[in-house]
C-alpha cells in the first residue's frame, strides 16, 4: 500500500473529529471536578445532550437552536444533581451513577419518536482550502464551528484556571473549600455554577455526536464515551493539556487499529480492540508521573461534600 | 313440558351461542422478548414493526425490550407465561437455553425462538431469516458498481451467521469481477454509531469504493454519503439517510411470519415447526434498486433475486473453496443447511484470518 501524505492528512482529521466529544465532556468535568464535585453523570448528561440536539434540530429545523438546546438540556439535568450534592448534601458517587441511569432512560423514552429519522447536514467551515495544503489542508479546513471550540477548549481552560481570578477561586473551592468560604466565597455557588457548566459541555458533547459526527438518534448511542471522558480527567491529573493528548491517543488509536485491520496485521483483532483503553491509561500514566504535581493538581476536597454550617 | 321443552331449547341456543364467540373471540396475547431497545433502529427495531403488524392483524401484544441473555431472561419467560401469554416470541440467539427450559414449564404456552436450533419440547418452534441470499445481491451489486476493485465489509461478531454474510456476498462479488478484494473490519459491536463510522471511514481511506455492513446502525451509509462512495442499508431501507450513498438495502420482514404464527394458536393449528425462510417466502426483502445502477444490472439483479427466490440459484453453488484451497462445496452442488448453520471458515478470496 502507498501511503502519500494526504491519506495521512486525512486519518489525522478522523482522529481529530472521534476526539472532540471526548475533549468537550472532559474539559467540562475536569472544571467541576476543579471545584472539587465528582459527577459521575456525564454519559447520561451527554445522551441527554445527543437526544436534546437531535430533536429541536428535527421540530425547530433550526442548528443553532439545537446546539444551545442540547447545552442548555446538558444544563438542566445537571442542575437536578447539583440541587441534591449540594443543597441536599447528598453522596455524589451515588448521585452521579444515578444520573448516569436517568440520562439513558428518559433519552430513550423521548428518543421513541426520533429513531429512523435521518439528520441534517451541519455546516463547515473553509471546505474549498481543504485542498490547497497537502497534509495540513484535511487538518485544518473543513470541519464544524464545534470541532475547532473543541480544539481551542483545552487552551482557554488551561489559561482560565491559571491565570484569571475566577480560575483561582475554583480551584480554591475545590482544595479547600473551609478556607475558601472563610475567605467569603459563597462555595455553594461556585459548585453549583461549575456543575451547571460541566453539564452544558457534556450535552454539547452529547450533540456533537447526534448532530455532526454522526447525524442520527440511536438509543445509547453515546456508547460509553462518557465514562471514557471521565477516566481521561483522572488519568491526565486534572490538566486539561494532557486531556487533550489523552483524547487524541484514544481516537487515533480505535482508528489506527480499524486501518491495521484493513491492511491485514495479523495481530489478534480483540487486542487490537483493546489497545485504545489499555494505551492511553499508559501512556497518561507516565507523563504524569511526578507525584509532586498530581498532588498540586489533584482537588483535596474531590467528591466531599461540604456543609457551610460545621 | 311444552314450557320446559322451549325453554330448554332457548337456553342451550344461548349456551351454544356464549362458547362459539367465546371460542371465536378467545383472546390471543402475543409477547415478544428483545434483547436491545425497540429504538435501535436495527435487529430490534425490525421485530418490533413485526409486533406491530400483530397487533395491526387484531391481537393483543406486550414487548419487553432489553432483556439480557441470562437467567433474567428466564424470570421474563416466565412471568409473560404466568400472565397469561399464548404465544411468545424470544427473539435473539442468547435466548435459546432459557426458552426451553421455561417452555418444559408451560406446555399450553407456544414458543417461538428466533436463530436458535434446540427444540427440546413440542411446544417451541425455532425460525430464522436467509440474510444470506440478500448478500448474494449486495455482492452482485458491489462487484459490478466498484472502479477500486476494494470492496469494505464492516462486520460485527465472529459468529457463523456473520461469516455466512461475508462469504456469500464475496462468492457474488466474484461471480461478476473477479479482481475485487473484500476488506473486513470487525467492529466487535452490533450498533456503536461513532465506531462503526470510524471502521467505514480506515476503509474508505484505504480505497473501498463500496462498503457493505453487518452492524445495525445508520453511520455507515452516512460516512458512505459524505466520502461520495457507495453503500447497502442493513435490516430496513436505509435510503432516506444517505440518498446517493445507498444502492439497496436488505430489509428484515418478520411480520408476515409473525402474524401467520399468532393466527395459527388462535386457529389452534400451531405445530412445531424449523423455519428458515428467505428472499422466496418474503423474510427477506430487497429495497428498491437506486437509478444510479446501470439498467442491465437492475434486470440482473431482479433476475438474480427471481432465481433465488424460486430457489433455481443457490447462494453456495460449488465449486466453493476455502481460503487455503480446500474444496468446500463440490461443483454442481449446494451448501446444505447443517453446513450454512456452523459456517465458520473464510471461503477463497476474503482477506484476513477469522478473529478467534
Amino acid at each position: 500500500m502507498i501511503i502519500d501524505i494526504n491519506f495521512i492528512g486525512l486519518i489525522i482529521a478522523s482522529i481529530m473529529a472521534s476526539a472532540v466529544p471526548l475533549i468537550l465532556a472532559s474539559c467540562g468535568e475536569l472544571i467541576t471536578e476543579r471545584s472539587g464535585v465528582l459527577n459521575l453523570g456525564v454519559e447520561g448528561m451527554m445522551i441527554i445532550g445527543a437526544i436534546s440536539g437531535f430533536a429541536l434540530m428535527t421540530v425547530t429545523g433550526s442548528l443553532i437552536i439545537a446546539v444551545f438546546g442540547a447545552m442548555l438540556a446538558g444544563v438542566l439535568i445537571s442542575t437536578i444533581f447539583a440541587f441534591l450534592t449540594q443543597t441536599l448534601i447528598t453522596n455524589h458517587v451515588a448521585t452521579g451513577l444515578a444520573l448516569t441511569i436517568f440520562g439513558i432512560g428518559i433519552s430513550a423514552m423521548i428518543g421513541k419518536n426520533f429513531v429512523g429519522i435521518p439528520g441534517k447536514e451541519f455546516p463547515v467551515l473553509f471546505e474549498s482550502l481543504k485542498d490547497t495544503i497537502p497534509l495540513l489542508g484535511p487538518i485544518l479546513f473543513g470541519h464544524s464551528i464545534v470541532f475547532y471550540f473543541a480544539f481551542a477548549l483545552p487552551f482557554i481552560t488551561s489559561y482560565f484556571l491559571k491565570k484569571t481570578k475566577i480560575g483561582l477561586i475554583v480551584r480554591a473551592v475545590g482544595d479547600s473549600p473551609e478556607s475558601a468560604s472563610n475567605q467569603g466565597i459563597n462555595v455553594r455557588l461556585v459548585r453549583y455554577a461549575c456543575i451547571l457548566y460541566g453539564g452544558s459541555m457534556s450535552g454539547l458533547a452529547g450533540a456533537y455526536l447526534s448532530m455532526i459526527y454522526t447525524p442520527q438518534w440511536i438509543e445509547n448511542m453515546t456508547g460509553g464515551r462518557g465514562w471514557i471522558a471521565l477516566a481521561l480527567v483522572v488519568f491526565s491529573t486534572w490538566n486539561p493539556i494532557k486531556i487533550l493528548i489523552g483524547a487524541m491517543i484514544f481516537g487515533g488509536l480505535t482508528i489506527i487499529q480499524f486501518h491495521m485491520q484493513a491492511i491485514g496485521v495479523r495481530i489478534p483483532v480483540q487486542f487490537l480492540t483493546a489497545l485504545p483503553y489499555i494505551v492511553t491509561i499508559v501512556v497518561l500514566v507516565v507523563i504524569s508521573r511526578d507525584s509532586r504535581k498530581i498532588r498540586l493538581s489533584t482537588p483535596s476536597s474531590l467528591g466531599k461534600s461540604f456543609h457551610k454550617d460545621n | 313440558m311444552h314450557k320446559f321443552f322451549i325453554r330448554s331449547f332457548v337456553s342451550s341456543l344461548v349456551l351454544l351461542f356464549t362458547f362459539t364467540v367465546a371460542a371465536i373471540a378467545k383472546d390471543v396475547k402475543a409477547a415478544f422478548v428483545y434483547i436491545g431497545p425497540t429504538g435501535d433502529h436495527g435487529w430490534t427495531y425490525q421485530h418490533d414493526v413485526g409486533r406491530k403488524a400483530v397487533e395491526a392483524a387484531g391481537f393483543k401484544t406486550t414487548y419487553v425490550e432489553g432483556v439480557p441473555e441470562s437467567a433474567d431472561a428466564e424470570r421474563v419467560l416466565r412471568q409473560l407465561a404466568n400472565s397469561g401469554h399464548d404465544v411468545i416470541f424470544t427473539t435473539s440467539f442468547g435466548y435459546m437455553n432459557p426458552t426451553n427450559k421455561v417452555a418444559k414449564e408451560f406446555p399450553n404456552v407456544k414458543f417461538e425462538h428466533a436463530t436458535g436450533y434446540k427444540r427440546e419440547h413440542p411446544n417451541v418452534s425455532t425460525y430464522a431469516a436467509r440474510f444470506y441470499e440478500g448478500r448474494t445481491i449486495l455482492g452482485t451489486i458491489a462487484g459490478t458498481m466498484t472502479k477500486s476493485n476494494v470492496i469494505g465489509y464492516v462486520a460485527s461478531f465472529p459468529i457463523p451467521e456473520v461469516i455466512r454474510g461475508i462469504n456469500s456476498f464475496t462468492l457474488a462479488a466474484q461471480k461478476v469481477n473477479p479482481n475485487i478484494k473484500t476488506k473486513i473490519v470487525w467492529a466487535f459491536t452490533w450498533y456503536d454509531p461513532g465506531k462503526e463510522a470510524e471502521a467505514a471511514k480506515a476503509l474508505i481511506d484505504q480505497g473501498a469504493d463500496v462498503i457493505a455492513q453487518h452492524t445495525d446502525s445508520t453511520a455507515i451509509v452516512q460516512i458512505a454519503e459524505k466520502a461520495g462512495v457507495y453503500a447497502f442499508g442493513q435490516a430496513s431501507d436505509m435510503d432516506k439517510f444517505a440518498p446517493k450513498a445507498v444502492l439497496t438495502s436488505v430489509e428484515n420482514n418478520w411480520g408476515p411470519y409473525y402474524v401467520d404464527r399468532v393466527k395459527a394458536v388462535a386457529n389452534g393449528t400451531w405445530n412445531q415447526k424449523d423455519t428458515w425462510h428467505g428472499i422466496g417466502d418474503g423474510m427477506v426483502v430487497i429495497s428498491d434498486l437506486d437509478s444510479q445502477m446501470p439498467a442491465d444490472l437492475r434486470s440482473k439483479v431482479k433476475k438474480l433475486q427471481a432465481d433465488l427466490a424460486s430457489g433455481k440459484v443457490h447462494s453456495f453453488t460449488g465449486p466453493i473453496y476455502d481460503q487455503k484451497g480446500n474444496l468446500m462445496v463440490a461443483e454442481g452442488k449446494t451448501a446444505d443447511d447443517g453446513m450454512l448453520a456452523g459456517m465458520m471458515t473464510y471461503v477463497k478470496g476474503v482477506e484476513g484470518d477469522i478473529p478467534k
